[in-house]
């Protein structure tokens, strides 16, 4: 069967300009419970690469340059 | 390379014992193991990262189950939770349990946790219960996990994060000899060789599906796909009364605890569309929950939580507790939704079902020192079948699983195992990853888990529960046949699945095996819809036997602590009586 690629809009949104992945942290993709944060190729920021959230706040709270935001999951606002 | 991609790889390390699952038991298991016995080696096995893993990922607002003496006594706590629990229960894990409790308040204290005291320097301990008062709050109840980590780290315990164990291994003669993982960021299969293995892997809280339709706003952290329970079963452990769902009292669409318990001891209130208190006591009891979905059914729905009438400085100190732990985006979502406890009830609604004894009484059957039935082979906390025992019993629990496991290692020599069977959990590990084509596990879990609230949600249906169990058996084979996964992360889905689906059948063989009702929405069968002592007042074991499930009936032991007649039924009376 094929696959199709499906749109979610996800609720943990990062500040490229505060992220500083690309300087070697990676705290948020460390301590998330879900393990659905990743850093992008491309950017080299953190960016949620899997909607599968308990927004449960580690990778907010922990974050030392306060670039993470955890928001409501859409479904549950 | 980049992280998620499949490799192939295989590689064994081996130690005294195993703890599987860095949540609140676990860590407090290898410590305990650890500190007993420090030549040893303790691994700390964990499928996220110890440091934010498990239930208490952001801390906890407080004890929900503190014996202390002076408010109360191990005999009363014993007691309560026996009628709490419709008297299946074996107290002398509850009363041991109620016993060393303290010892371990005391423990985490000096870990750095801090517990509410008042004016005189005596705890401040808050009554939710029906009969007894047992809730301490903890105010810096945020940094439970920092203090846990800290302490592992001093004792020098091995971590290893991101690890999914899915299979345990036994030698012929039945005894554990250790458990096979895989790196849920590379795929790679790590077996790790122990003398004895603690299971510490939460509740299967990934069982229902939430019904705001996202599958992981689950109420326990989502992490927590019943991979213990699965993994017990398949090893051939014993699972004590599945059939007794955990189904809890929540925030709507937010599915986090609301939370009478910090707010009850102020004066909030759980009431219906009318204002009215319609229950007695907010202790969560399969009693209470039954009342609750009454009442939402009733028309006199909604079921709100009440603080409005509470003074302002009240309700700020409430919401400065509710917003900072336990579940700390509690806060957006009422700011989303407009809601301002001092002018607005906070709606709730019932959350989908799980296994935990954490909070009802569902899982791997343990003795008081927490053995499984099979040798070697422990489980403690949320997974473990000591009833309503919440984080200061998965932590004491833990205690004494890691003391009494490293007496084990240190009697008995490593177990051999068959290496055909890593070569066998190896294939079937890695299975979806070797398919062109098939269904993804996401949407082979989102229809077990639709299925299963269909099906097998109370009220218990004999027919319904037929019916679904045919629907999931098409699922399983679906799962078993077609089921892809195109890297790491999701072969970690896949494998989750397969734990969600071993709980479902689960709950199917349990609830049809119990004929009766008992411990209120729990197990309410409509089919058999009294309580039935005379043939019931048992518990039920679910195990793997000749490779088929099985369940057969286990009698209570005879209590440590009496029962009057005239007490047996204190938690059946949970509705208000209108007064004349």
């Amino acid at each position: 069967m094929p696959l199709a690629s499906h749109q979610t809009s996800v609720p943990v949104v990062v500040d490229d300009a505060k992220c500083i992945a690309d300087k070697g942290c990676t705290v948020c993709v460390d301590v998330c419970p879900l393990d659905v944060l990743r850093i992008s190729d491309m950017t080299g920021k953190a960016y949620m690469a899997y909607d599968e959230c308990w927004y449960c706040m580690p990778c907010e709270a922990d974050c030392p340059t306060g670039a993470v935001t955890v928001n409501i999951p859409y479904l549950l606002r | 390379m980049a992280l998620d991609q499949i490799v192939d790889g295989l590689s064994e390390v081996s130690c005294d014992v195993l703890v599987i699952g860095g949540g609140t038991a676990g860590p407090m298991a290898a410590l305990k193991a650890k500190l007993k016995n420090p030549k040893a080696n303790v691994v700390l096995l964990e499928k996220a990262n110890v440091k934010r893993s498990g239930a208490i990922s952001m801390g906890m607002d407080g004890l929900n189950n503190a014996v202390i003496p002076g408010y109360a006594t191990p005999e009363q706590y014993t007691k309560e939770i026996t009628i709490a629990n419709d008297g299946i229960v074996d107290q002398k894990a509850v009363y041991k349990y109620a016993q060393n409790c303290y010892s371990i308040i005391e423990e985490l204290d000096s870990f750095g946790i801090r517990f509410l005291k008042n004016e005189n320097g005596d705890y401040a301990v808050k009554k939710v219960h029906h009969i007894g008062t047992y809730v301490l709050p903890m105010p810096n109840g945020e940094t439970v996990k920092k203090a846990l980590y800290r302490q592992l780290r001093r004792a020098r315990i091995l971590i290893s994060n991101r690890y999914m164990a899915t299979r345990l291994l036994k030698s012929s003669d039945g005894r554990i000899a250790g458990a096979i993982s895989v790196n849920t960021r590379t795929a790679e299969i790590l077996v790790i060789k122990a003398k004895a293995v603690i299971l510490c892997m939460g509740a299967a809280g990934r069982l229902g599906l939430p019904t705001s339709g996202y599958m992981f706003g689950t109420y326990e952290n989502a992490a927590n796909s019943g991979d213990g329970y699965s993994m017990a079963y398949h090893a051939g452990a014993a699972l004590a009364n599945l059939e007794c769902y955990q189904i809890n009292p929540l925030i709507k669409d937010y599915n986090g605890p609301a939370c009478a318990y910090v707010a009850g001891p102020f004066g909030a209130f759980t009431a219906n569309n009318e204002g009215s208190r319609f229950i007695e006591c907010d202790y969560w009891s399969g009693q209470m929950m039954l009342e609750f979905y009454n009442e939402l059914l009733s028309g006199k729905g909604p079921v709100f939580l009440q603080l409005k009438h509470l003074h302002p400085d009240t309700i700020s100190e409430i919401e400065s507790t509710l917003h900072k732990v336990e579940r700390p985006t509690r806060g957006l979502f009422q700011q989303g939704r407009g809601v301002d406890y001092r002018n607005d009830s906070i709606e709730m609604h019932i959350s989908e079902i799980g296994f935990c004894s954490g909070h009802s009484a569902s899982g791997v059957f343990v003795d008081d020192n927490a053995r499984t039935t099979v040798p070697g082979l422990y489980a403690a906390g949320d997974m473990a079948s000591v009833p309503h025992n919440y984080m200061l019993g998965a932590f004491t629990n833990g205690s004494v699983a890691g003391i009494d496991a490293m007496e084990f290692a240190e009697n008995h020599d490593f177990a051999e195992f068959d290496a055909q069977d890593v070569a066998r959990e190896r294939d079937r590990v890695m299975a979806p990853t070797k398919r062109e084509d098939g269904i993804p596990p996401n949407q082979v879990e989102y229809k077990t888990r639709r299925l299963v609230n269909d099906y097998l949600q109370p009220p218990k249906v004999t027919r319904k529960y037929e019916l679904g169990m045919r629907r999931l058996a098409e699922a399983r084979q679906d799962m078993q046949e077609h089921m892809i996964a195109r890297n790491a992360h999701e072969l970690l889905r896949a494998l989750e699945v397969q734990s969600i689906m071993d709980c479902a059948d689960m709950a199917v063989h349990a609830s049809l095996y119990r004929e009766e009702s008992r411990w209120g929405l729990y197990h309410w069968r409509t089919d058999f819809p009294e309580k039935d002592n005379a043939n019931w007042f048992c518990h039920t074991l679910l195990s793997k036997q000749n490779g088929k499930m099985t369940s057969q009936k286990r009698a209570v032991e005879p209590y440590v602590v009496p029962i009057a007649d005239d007490e047996k039924d204190l938690y059946d009376k949970q509705r208000i009586r209108a007064t004349a």
